[in-house]
């Protein structure tokens, strides 16, 4: 023990002192990041040690354990467990609501950045409809899924609608307060430089506002993934929202949970690449960085 | 035109200038009159609310006067213009754009080719020192760069008229100090007439050409001094504390009196 601490000290004692105040930065930063990761996992392994727990001791046949949902996932995603519908189907239904919560959440930003940056910058589009998005907003979004169905039968086309209607209004909304709160001397520097018209947007509304926009965009895909499962409850036989319901009917609440596991790490995942990508494109705003 | 009597470049005919405050409206300022030649360093000083910054945002075409007229060589101002380039006290950087963006920012609105854009920002960001900061972003500059940024960015832009809204008054004085002096040096070189608003005496008494000291309730010129003394000039030189005191006399006085 003595000896193996006198040779570290020595060791250390040799090497010049600034490689070796490196090699301390560089081994306080690992320990950093292993102590992110180590409290940020080990937060979820304690509840389900606690879940297994709870499940063992109260002997509830209502609630799957852990296990139990574990070996439905590896089902759910390999098959040769229970060979049932469900087995080897993940991609399937991730593909499938991937490509209704991207639809829905797309459209929603293709609309809503353009008129949030239009409501934002010109008046008298403001005092047209800025108050009949004030009374449209505070509509749930379900409550419009009655009027989805009819519009667009039962189908995919309604599930993608809500998740348009429950992106819209956070992209649309967040746009227009970027817009409102560029500083005025902005405008006043550009246009004193020769800028006008569609230039004004392009090269200083569109970038000015651009933080703004890219938290309503996180909002917004929050939202397009809660809304999926609405939207997939009803006449859709395919869809993570599907096998989340069908799981209800069926009793199997193994299935509904590892449905609930999937929607949660594919929004977990989408959520990351839009940090991504908004880390990138606003790498001049530190504020805005995560 | 001869050097010996250039040609006016500005001309301000009896601009008054009111905001509506509640019912009723206030005067900024009362009609003003003034004749700048080309070349000219100006500083204009006075207490806050004289309206100093307003009647630089007039001149600018931010704001429009109430009565009166602004023209350049005859030309009336109707609005903001390449013409006349304002240096805000805080900068007003475009912050998601480099110091070559920035500076580039003017000539690429007026869509030059792209290897004349590229000179014109190389010659701007060398006469301003920053070279080796050409590809960061404002926010990671210190505040006396963000300053040479602003007056390259509207020097690139062939602006004649240099607007500046007390854009030194931000700075620690050692910063301050180095850039009053670069100013003068791109002054001198460009020949760029500047109008330059200050609350300092000395400031004002070490850049201009001519002092025009104001006050408020409503605005006016009230007094226009001449600095004859020559660059560089020594602040601790007795021609120049003579000037200073002249100036920060006529400054107070109205300041006594309108507390009395």
């Amino acid at each position: 023990m003595n000896d193996h601490a006198t040779t570290i000290a020595d060791g250390a004692e040799r090497s010049p002192p600034a490689a070796t105040s490196a090699n301390r930065r560089r081994n306080r930063q690992r320990l950093e990041t292993l102590r992110a990761f180590v409290l940020g996992a080990g937060f979820p392994i304690l509840l389900i040690l606690i879940w297994d727990r709870a499940v063992a001791m109260t002997g509830t046949r209502l609630i799957p354990s852990p296990y139990q949902v574990a070996v439905m996932m590896y089902d759910f995603s390999f098959g040769g467990v229970y060979d049932d519908a469900f087995s080897g189907t993940i991609l399937i239904h991730v593909w499938k609501s991937v490509q209704r919560v991207y639809g829905g959440f797309f459209l929603a930003a293709l609309i809503g950045i353009p008129l949030g940056l239009l409501i934002g910058r010109i008046k008298l589009l403001r005092q047209l409809l800025d108050p009949t998005i004030s009374l449209l907003r505070p509509i749930p979004v379900t409550a419009w899924l009655p009027l989805s169905m009819i519009f667009f039968g039962l189908g995919p086309n309604a599930a993608i609608f809500l998740v348009f209607l429950g992106a819209f209004y956070p992209i649309l909304l967040n746009t227009m307060f970027g817009v409102r709160s560029i500083d005025p001397r902005l405008f006043e520097a550009a246009s004193m430089l020769g800028c006008s018209g569609a230039g004004m947007f392009r090269q200083i509304v569109l970038p000015a506002s651009l933080p703004a926009i890219f938290s309503g965009l996180r909002i917004a895909h929050g939202f397009a993934w809660i809304l999926i499962v609405v939207g997939e409850m009803t006449g859709v036989p395919t869809g993570l929202g599907s096998v989340v319901m069908d799981g209800r009917t069926l009793s199997r609440t193994d299935l509904v949970i590892t449905g609930m596991i999937v929607i949660g790490a594919c929004g977990f995942i989408t959520d990351r690449i839009i940090v991504a990508i908004s880390n990138h494109l606003l790498s001049w705003s530190p504020q805005h960085r995560e | 035109m001869s050097n010996a009597d250039p040609p006016d470049i500005l001309t301000i005919r009896g601009v008054t200038k009111g905001f509506a405050v509640g019912d009723g409206e206030v005067e900024a300022l009362a009609p003003v009159d003034l004749t700048i030649p080309k070349s000219e360093f100006v500083c204009m000083i006075g207490a806050s609310g004289c309206g100093k910054s307003t009647l630089l945002r007039i001149i600018a075409g931010f704001e429009e006067p109430t009565t009166g007229d602004v023209s350049i060589y005859g030309k009336p101002v109707t609005g903001p213009g390449s013409d006349r380039g304002m240096v805000f006290q805080d900068y007003a950087l475009f912050p998601w754009m480099t110091v070559r963006q920035n500076i580039s920012f003017g000539p690429r609105q007026r869509q030059l080719p792209r290897e004349e854009i590229a000179r014109i920002t190389d010659e701007f960001v060398k006469m301003v020192g920053l070279e080796r900061f050409a590809d960061r972003y404002p926010n990671q500059l210190s505040g006396g760069m963000k300053q040479r940024v602003a007056i390259a960015r509207v020097l690139a832009n062939n602006a004649n008229i240099l607007l500046m809204d007390e854009p030194f008054g931000a700075l620690d004085a050692l910063t301050r100090e180095q850039l009053q002096h670069e100013l003068l040096q791109i002054w001198k070189r460009t020949g760029v007439t500047t109008i330059f608003v200050t609350h300092s005496v000395e400031e004002a008494v070490l850049l201009a050409d001519r002092v025009l000291v104001m006050t408020a309730g409503p605005g006016r010129i009230d007094s226009d001094f001449r600095i004859d003394l020559a660059r560089p000039r020594d602040v601790s030189s007795p021609e120049f504390n003579a000037l200073r005191r002249d100036v920060a006399r006529r400054l107070t006085s109205h300041l006594v009196l309108a507390r009395a």
